[in-house]
């Protein structure tokens, strides 16, 4: 009978916790914005047919051995002249179902969009939070090899980066490190974004009192940076996240356009683009069309949804 | 007074530019020369550029018949059956303002037969090449050779002084990576002179005004700009925009495009050019597939399989929109040795193709790499990842490796791929030349694009006759016998013959020859 309250108290927290979501500013300021509405419900449509993919699609275009090339070049909802099969969205060169390849490549593009930016959200955090917290020559190194890097187009260098990790990858393995290499790559382009707004943001909080307090009690920079820095510096990071993936998404695409990116047999949304750049002349506009409205689609309103973020989490906006 | 001097200013102004009016052809295809070096690299698009530049003794016109070009005639010696006998045209210089003689002529022969040489085979049979004068050379073979003229079409001249003055008397590594004097810089006695040339960006090339030929040619073309656009869809917006007066490799998919736009025409022949599929049947292990020990290439029901896999007409309609002729052998129909039956034997069977690898042992299939170019053959990598899907279908799986062919081609050459993706065109319309470069074993001299590992002494022994036996009808019953070991042991996978097509601005005159090898010199411009 004893451990009944301790039983039920996280369920009340938890629903407190729904309850000042709802309640708060951001929600509220989110409702009223229909553009934030709008492309939320679009990224979660997106996001959510990705993820189920394999249920939505009717084939598995990556599957190689499962193509009929006679398919090839159908038009939307027009049967084929050979085999009689009709696409919703026609077929590329190679008899693949463009609607099918759109889902399949749309989880290839949001997941290296994600896991790209995660990777340069950690490494940038946590190098922006050691070069504002420790100063010196740390944060002089730090900082300088990010404005060094800063002085390049970050398609560039990541270009420069997938280009050496393919050179050193044995060919055997290309194909299924292609995917790594580009999150490696596009991250890695990308850190010092997060890195300049946390270091700035960890200048200002390392001189306030609750700082001091923490250091006065003996507390180690490493948990004071983690516990009391962090979660007060989150908010502009999270802002930039979400731009930085619909930049990271644009550049896989651009770096699978260029034909550096995914694999030819893994097509990505960049990928099937440059594949259907190749048909515009021919007027099989479908290939080509399909796969870029859905590239525009995703990577606008990923970026409304971090611009009305950035607008509501500032408070000389509001 | 004043006036008048003006007025006939401008008339005479407006007389010397209609003369000497300047006529620049810009021309594209999809890649660059891989080198200048005239012996270094034996392929197409690197011959056609040197065309421009070096001449050989003989070379084909438009429509592939014998022309003289460095030799006004030849004949085989009435003495000696070993011997042919080539007169040289008189009063030729090279662009650098040396005289052409019988010394050029030998030392370009020697140079040929130089280990690093891709054209040793071509002349594998020639033991000396001897001065008569300054004007006659005679050249010795190991036995007659009734076909040795057609061996020498691409078989460039060079300044012997030149290329002592130059450090490049010795070919080019070009496998190794080395680049001498002559790889980016010429000196022919061709009809233009090179101007300034970036690899893979732009060479440009003036007329040569000294040329030999000049009254006899229709030379009108006086400054040649050639850009190698490897995206097909820049290529054909280029074409579209105006930017470029003649394209080679036209995409398929965008000859009706560039047919119906104003002021451009598409002309079309059949291409004496085979594209193939090979296969490294010679080791005892392949390094990318996932069999340890033992190599599936090796047993011919494999090779069978994996042929019988590949639906030749599905791609001939959608890959290449029906500008191609599916193939049954590696010879294309101008080559002498070529036959309709043979060439009719590849066939579609994926359930006989299952049966034939679960007889080999390899009924779950295994897995290889394929090496493919990007920027060689009409819809070379498309073709690549139809082959992937078909193969799939009986179990082997294939990752695909597409890159541009200045990669892709040492890689055949240098024995370091498995499964391979090339194209074959004849320029001396004989099976020899195939058999010489692609069926005979590997040795320094001969079968250097046989990347099969395929080596058959008895079969080498025949394709060595071939060149000094005069019985034509015998020597062609042994081209038949050559023919048919290479069909039954499925030493290649044939995918069809190319159709050519090229793409032009309605000003520019020009026919369509079956290598694909336009000399400029031919070009009018009205």
């Amino acid at each position: 009978m004893t451990d009944l309250p301790d039983h039920t108290a996280p369920k009340l927290a938890e629903k407190s916790r729904l309850r000042a979501f709802l309640d708060s500013d951001i929600f509220f300021a989110f409702k009223r914005s229909p553009i934030a509405v709008v492309s939320t419900i679009v990224v979660t449509v997106l996001v959510l047919s990705a993820i189920f993919a394999p249920l939505l699609a009717t084939t598995n275009p990556f599957d190689s051995a499962s193509l009929n090339l006679m398919n090839g070049f159908t038009a939307p909802m027009a049967p084929n002249a050979f085999t009689g099969e009709t696409f919703l969205l026609g077929t590329d060169d190679q008899g693949r179902d463009v609607f099918s390849t759109i889902l399949y490549g749309m989880r290839i593009s949001l997941f290296v969009g994600v896991a790209a930016v995660l990777f340069a959200m950690v490494l940038g955090i946590t190098l922006g939070l050691i070069a504002g917290y420790l100063g010196g020559w740390v944060e002089t190194i730090i900082m300088r090899i990010a404005d060094v890097q800063l002085t390049f187009p970050s398609i560039l260098v990541a270009m420069l980066i997938f280009g050496v990790a393919k050179g050193i990858t044995p060919i055997e393995y290309r194909d299924q490190m292609a995917i790594w290499v580009l999150i490696i790559a596009i991250g890695l382009s990308d850190w010092v974004q997060f890195a300049r707004v946390v270091r700035g943001a960890t200048l200002v909080e390392k001189r306030k009192e609750y700082v001091e307090a923490a250091r006065l009690i003996g507390r180690k920079p490493y948990a004071i940076m983690l516990k009391h820095i962090l979660p007060n510096v989150l908010s502009p990071v999270l802002v930039i996240a979400t731009i930085s993936l619909a930049l990271a998404i644009i550049a896989e695409a651009t770096l699978s356009f260029l034909g550096v990116g995914a694999p030819p047999t893994q097509p990505s949304l960049g990928t099937l683009i440059r594949i259907g750049q190749g048909f515009l002349f021919s007027g099989e506009w479908w290939i080509l069309l399909f796969p870029a409205l859905t590239l525009l689609t995703l990577a606008l309103s990923v970026n409304l949804l971090g611009d009305w973020l950035r607008d509501a989490l500032n408070p000389r906006l509001r | 007074m004043r006036t008048t001097s003006i007025f006939t200013l401008g008339a005479v102004l407006l007389a010397t530019t209609s003369t000497l009016s300047a006529e620049t052809l810009r021309w594209a295809r999809s890649g660059d020369a891989l080198t200048l070096d005239p012996h270094a690299q034996n392929e197409g698009p690197t011959h056609t550029i040197r065309h421009q530049m070096y001449e050989p003794l003989i070379i084909r016109d438009v429509s592939g018949a014998f022309e003289p070009a460095l030799a006004t005639d030849w004949a085989p010696s009435a003495d000696d059956p070993n011997v042919w006998v080539f007169n040289l045209r008189e009063g030729v210089t090279f662009h650098e303002g040396a005289a052409f003689t019988a010394e050029d002529v030998i030392f370009s022969f020697e140079r040929a037969k130089q280990p690093n040489s891709d054209m040793k085979e071509l002349i594998g049979s020639i033991t000396e090449v001897r001065a008569v004068d300054d004007y006659t050379i005679e050249i010795v073979t190991d036995g007659p050779n009734p076909i040795l003229p057609s061996n020498l079409t691409n078989l460039f001249m060079m300044d012997k002084d030149w290329t002592e003055a130059n450090d490049t008397v010795n070919v080019q590594d070009f496998e190794g990576g080395e680049i001498t004097f002559a790889t980016t810089n010429a000196n022919g006695t061709g009809p233009y002179i090179l101007e300034s040339r970036e690899p893979d960006v732009k060479t440009v090339m003036v007329r040569n005004d000294n040329y030999w030929g000049i009254d006899q040619f229709p030379m009108e073309v006086t400054e040649i700009v050639y850009t190698p656009i490897q995206n097909a869809a820049t290529r054909v917006a280029a074409m579209l925009s105006g930017e470029i007066d003649f394209l080679q490799d036209m995409p398929v998919q965008d000859l009706a495009r560039v047919n119906d736009a104003e002021g451009l025409v598409v002309k079309q022949a059949p291409q004496n050019r085979v594209i193939f599929f090979g296969m490294n049947l010679g080791a005892d292990d392949i390094e990318a597939d996932n069999i340890d020990g033992a190599n599936p290439l090796a047993d011919v029901r494999v090779r069978q399989a994996m042929s019988m896999a590949i639906n030749r007409d599905a791609i001939q309609q959608v890959v290449m929109r029906g500008q191609s002729q599916p193939a049954g052998m590696i010879a294309p129909p101008f080559v002498n040795g070529w036959t309709a039956e043979m060439d009719a034997e590849s066939s579609t069977d994926v359930d006989g193709a299952k049966a034939l690898l679960a007889e080999a042992g390899y009924a779950d299939g295994f897995s290889l790499r394929l090496d493919c170019p990007n920027d060689r053959y009409v819809n070379d990598e498309a073709i690549c990842q139809a082959a992937v899907g078909m193969l799939g279908q009986i179990g082997v799986t294939v990752n695909l490796d597409s890159k541009p062919k200045a990669q892709h081609f040492p890689l055949i050459t240098d024995g370091q791929t498995d499964f391979y993706m090339l194209g074959w065109g004849v320029p001396t319309y004989d099976s020899e030349y195939i058999f010489n470069f692609l069926v005979h074993g590997r040795e320094s001299d001969i079968g250097t694009w046989n990347g099969t590992g395929f080596d058959n002494d008895e079969l080498d022994a025949k394709i060595a006759s071939l060149s000094s036996n005069t019985d034509l009808e015998a020597r062609n019953a042994d081209i038949a016998d050559i023919w048919r070991v290479v069909q039954d042991e499925q030493l290649y996978i044939p995918i069809h013959h190319q159709v050519l097509n090229w793409g032009m601005a309605e000003n520019v005159g020009i026919e369509v020859d079956p290598e694909d090898q336009p000399k400029i010199k031919y070009f009018t411009m009205n």
